[in-house]
């Protein structure tokens, strides 16, 4: 946002006048210190408090749970999960005659190869649900260390990472994926790697950013100055202060990048064609709504609207829950990547 | 630092930048398996003579930093070499396609910047409000819609039920009216979420703005409301919208590849995701090396505009 040399100016505010109850007293003198236990229970209490973001919570966890039951699940032979809620296999085709509306048999419908599409639906979730989480974490487990270190160090080694970083923010995160795919190829890991690849860069960019205002912070210069080494500031009182906008980012990227693997499966370039993946479930896309097969399209498409809708919800509260004085649009500039 | 000069420092250093980006556009392709003379190859009878003609055409016998340095003088001059599909040039088939990606962004970024700007703007003024609370929840929804669901949909209720508009784009040139009633339904598509992601901005900004004190000022003045927002609440606060536009081109253009394959325009979205179905490598290489240098492009133009813009930023 802009920042002019004039901000600090005039924060003196006069409370109980103003008609406009958020303004916020500022005061710069607070030095934020480090998450404590008590901390994360406030953060927790504010966040019970909203309600959309409890309803979100509400949705994800109802839809991971059926996705986890919709079949059995079975780790080396050996059955982990025994409880099937979807009433086919959701790769089987042939269970009814293709093209059926839905039905109480079939309640959203039968595809062109005649698979139940709440079968599908269900099943699904297992692969937009791993991808997202997955590929998230992985893009932190790479990102926060990097944008660290280049925040901290300094120097040529921060000049290396940033312009990398710098170079692959020029492609946009759906294009670089793509590229990405056709270089790899189809799959789960293949698509969470291009995945990573295009999302790492962004919480590089925000930790360094933060990493940079924490380093100045007295308690920092108290922690050099008894002695303790660097690899301890860093990871016990650098990084912890400082990666809350992060993982604000992360959960909102989550959506993203939900959305990123259901597009390209959309595209028939993110799992292999017929994976019962909800992107790849709606690539018929067209041709079945000019033959009026409009549920092969609506419940697939409905369930992803549905995922990252929650996890958007969700991602406002925890922001609002770790930064209550943030605006509500403060980590929003960068999520159309 | 006048404005001329920092410009022209902006500016070089976008050089490396666009260096980098072409270093990886030519690495990925190498981090294929095979060559690309083996793609070539795959249509073809393969006798020797032709496989050493075409290993020459790709440099592949030079060194790696060779290939590179060759390739990319090939590039300056907008050469991308000939399709692997066909025998068409490359450039040929992307200016074909580039004016249609242009006016499907261009249509859609105009949609999302007069819807997103004024609802913003009036969702700050009237804080609270109905409107306030009802364009929260519309740019929540516009975000999280997955954009080819939304086309889907589109067509579904406006080409099958009400059949209103043609399902399949018209024969005709993109700035023709049959083209431009065509491209109601992708553009609004496309621009839905770019629309949301304008009114959040826009509102924070104006929101920002009116706890400045030159509002409280121009207001003791006796300035009517409507004066304060829309000359100096509105001025200032556009200052911050138009860094975000220039990532709105990124995200167009993320948003053309899927809606043109949704209404099957005939864009560069499509020729790009076509030419990788079909390993068609050169034409992937250039789309991606070409959209890239379209987003770096754009980040300059908006900070030369920001800086123009705003006197007070200090570079």
């Amino acid at each position: 946002m802009s920042r002019s040399p004039l901000d600090g100016r005039g924060r003196l505010r006069v409370q109980g006048f103003d008609g406009d109850t958020e303004s916020v007293e500022t005061d710069d003198t607070t030095a934020p210190t480090a998450p404590t236990a008590a901390t994360d229970r406030r953060a927790w209490a504010r966040f019970r408090r909203d309600r959309a973001a409890v309803a979100g919570l509400v949705v994800i966890v109802l839809m991971t749970l059926l996705a986890v039951f919709a079949r059995p699940i079975e780790v080396g032979g050996v059955v982990v999960q025994p409880i099937a809620l979807a009433p086919y296999d959701p790769a089987a085709s042939g269970v009814a005659p293709t093209y059926r509306p839905p039905s109480l048999s079939h309640p959203f419908g039968t595809d062109w190869a005649g698979r139940d599409v709440f079968s599908r639906v269900l099943y699904g979730g297992r692969y937009s649900l791993s991808i997202g989480v997955v590929a998230v974490s992985l893009a932190l487990v790479v990102g926060v260390p990097l944008g660290a270190v280049a925040g901290y160090v300094g120097g040529w080694v921060d000049e290396a990472i940033m312009r990398f970083v710098d170079v692959l923010y020029a492609f946009p995160f759906l294009v670089l994926a793509i590229a990405l795919v056709a270089v790899f190829g189809q799959g789960f890991w293949k698509l969470v790697g291009a995945l990573v690849v295009v999302g790492w860069i962004g919480y590089a960019r925000l930790i360094r950013g933060e990493v940079l205002s924490v380093v100045e912070r007295d308690y920092v210069v108290a922690a050099r100055a008894v002695g303790a080494s660097d690899r301890r500031i860093l990871t016990r009182h650098v990084v912890p202060n400082a990666v809350a906008p992060v993982v604000v980012q992360a959960t909102l990227n989550v959506g993203t990048v939900v959305l990123s693997a259901a597009a390209l499966g959309f595209l028939g370039l993110g799992l292999q064609p017929g994976t019962a993946e909800w992107g790849s479930m709606l690539s018929a896309g067209r041709d079945t709504l000019v033959g009026g097969e409009w549920w092969v399209t609506v419940f697939p498409g409905l369930a992803i609207f549905l995922f990252v809708l929650a996890i958007n919800l969700v991602g406002d509260g925890v922001r609002d829950a770790l930064d209550p004085d943030a605006g509500p649009d403060r980590y929003r500039t960068r999520e159309a990547r | 630092m006048s404005l001329r000069r920092y410009v022209l420092r902006r500016t070089l250093l976008t050089l490396p930048i666009l260096v980098g980006v072409s270093v990886l556009t030519f690495g990925l392709v190498k981090l294929l398996p095979g060559t690309p003379v083996d793609y070539v190859l795959q249509f073809q009878e393969a006798t020797p003579e032709l496989r050493a003609s075409l290993r020459a055409q790709y440099h592949l016998d030079e060194p790696v930093w060779k290939q590179y340095l060759l390739w990319l003088s090939d590039v300056l001059r907008l050469d991308f070499g000939e399709r692997i599909v066909s025998d068409r040039s490359v450039s040929a088939a992307i200016a074909e396609r580039l004016p249609e990606t242009l006016v499907l962004g261009g249509i859609s970024f105009l949609i999302a910047l007069f819807v997103g700007v004024p609802t913003g703007v009036v969702a700050a003024v009237r804080r609270g409000s109905l409107l306030d609370e009802g364009s929260r929840v519309v740019a929540l929804l516009g975000i999280a819609t997955p954009n080819f669901w939304l086309g889907l949909l589109l067509i579904l209720l406006f080409g099958v039920h009400l059949n209103l508009v043609p399902v399949i784009p018209p024969v005709a040139p993109v700035l023709a009216p049959e083209s431009l009633a065509f491209l109601v339904l992708p553009a609004v598509t496309l621009g839905t979420a770019s629309a949301a992601l304008f009114t959040r901005l826009t509102r924070s900004a104006v929101t920002e703005q009116l706890r400045q004190e030159y509002v409280r000022a121009a207001r003791a003045r006796g300035l009517d409301e409507r004066t304060v927002i829309l000359k100096h609440v509105l001025r200032n606060s556009l200052i911050s919208v138009v860094t975000v536009a220039a990532v709105q081109v990124a995200f167009l253009l993320d948003g053309a590849v899927v809606v043109e394959r949704v209404f099957s325009w005939p864009g560069l979205g499509r020729l790009l995701v076509r030419a990788i179905l079909q390993r068609d490598f050169p034409v992937v290489q250039a789309v991606v090396l070409l959209v890239a240098t379209a987003v770096v492009v754009a980040n300059l133009l908006a900070d030369v505009l920001y800086a123009w813009l705003d006197p007070r930023i200090s570079y």
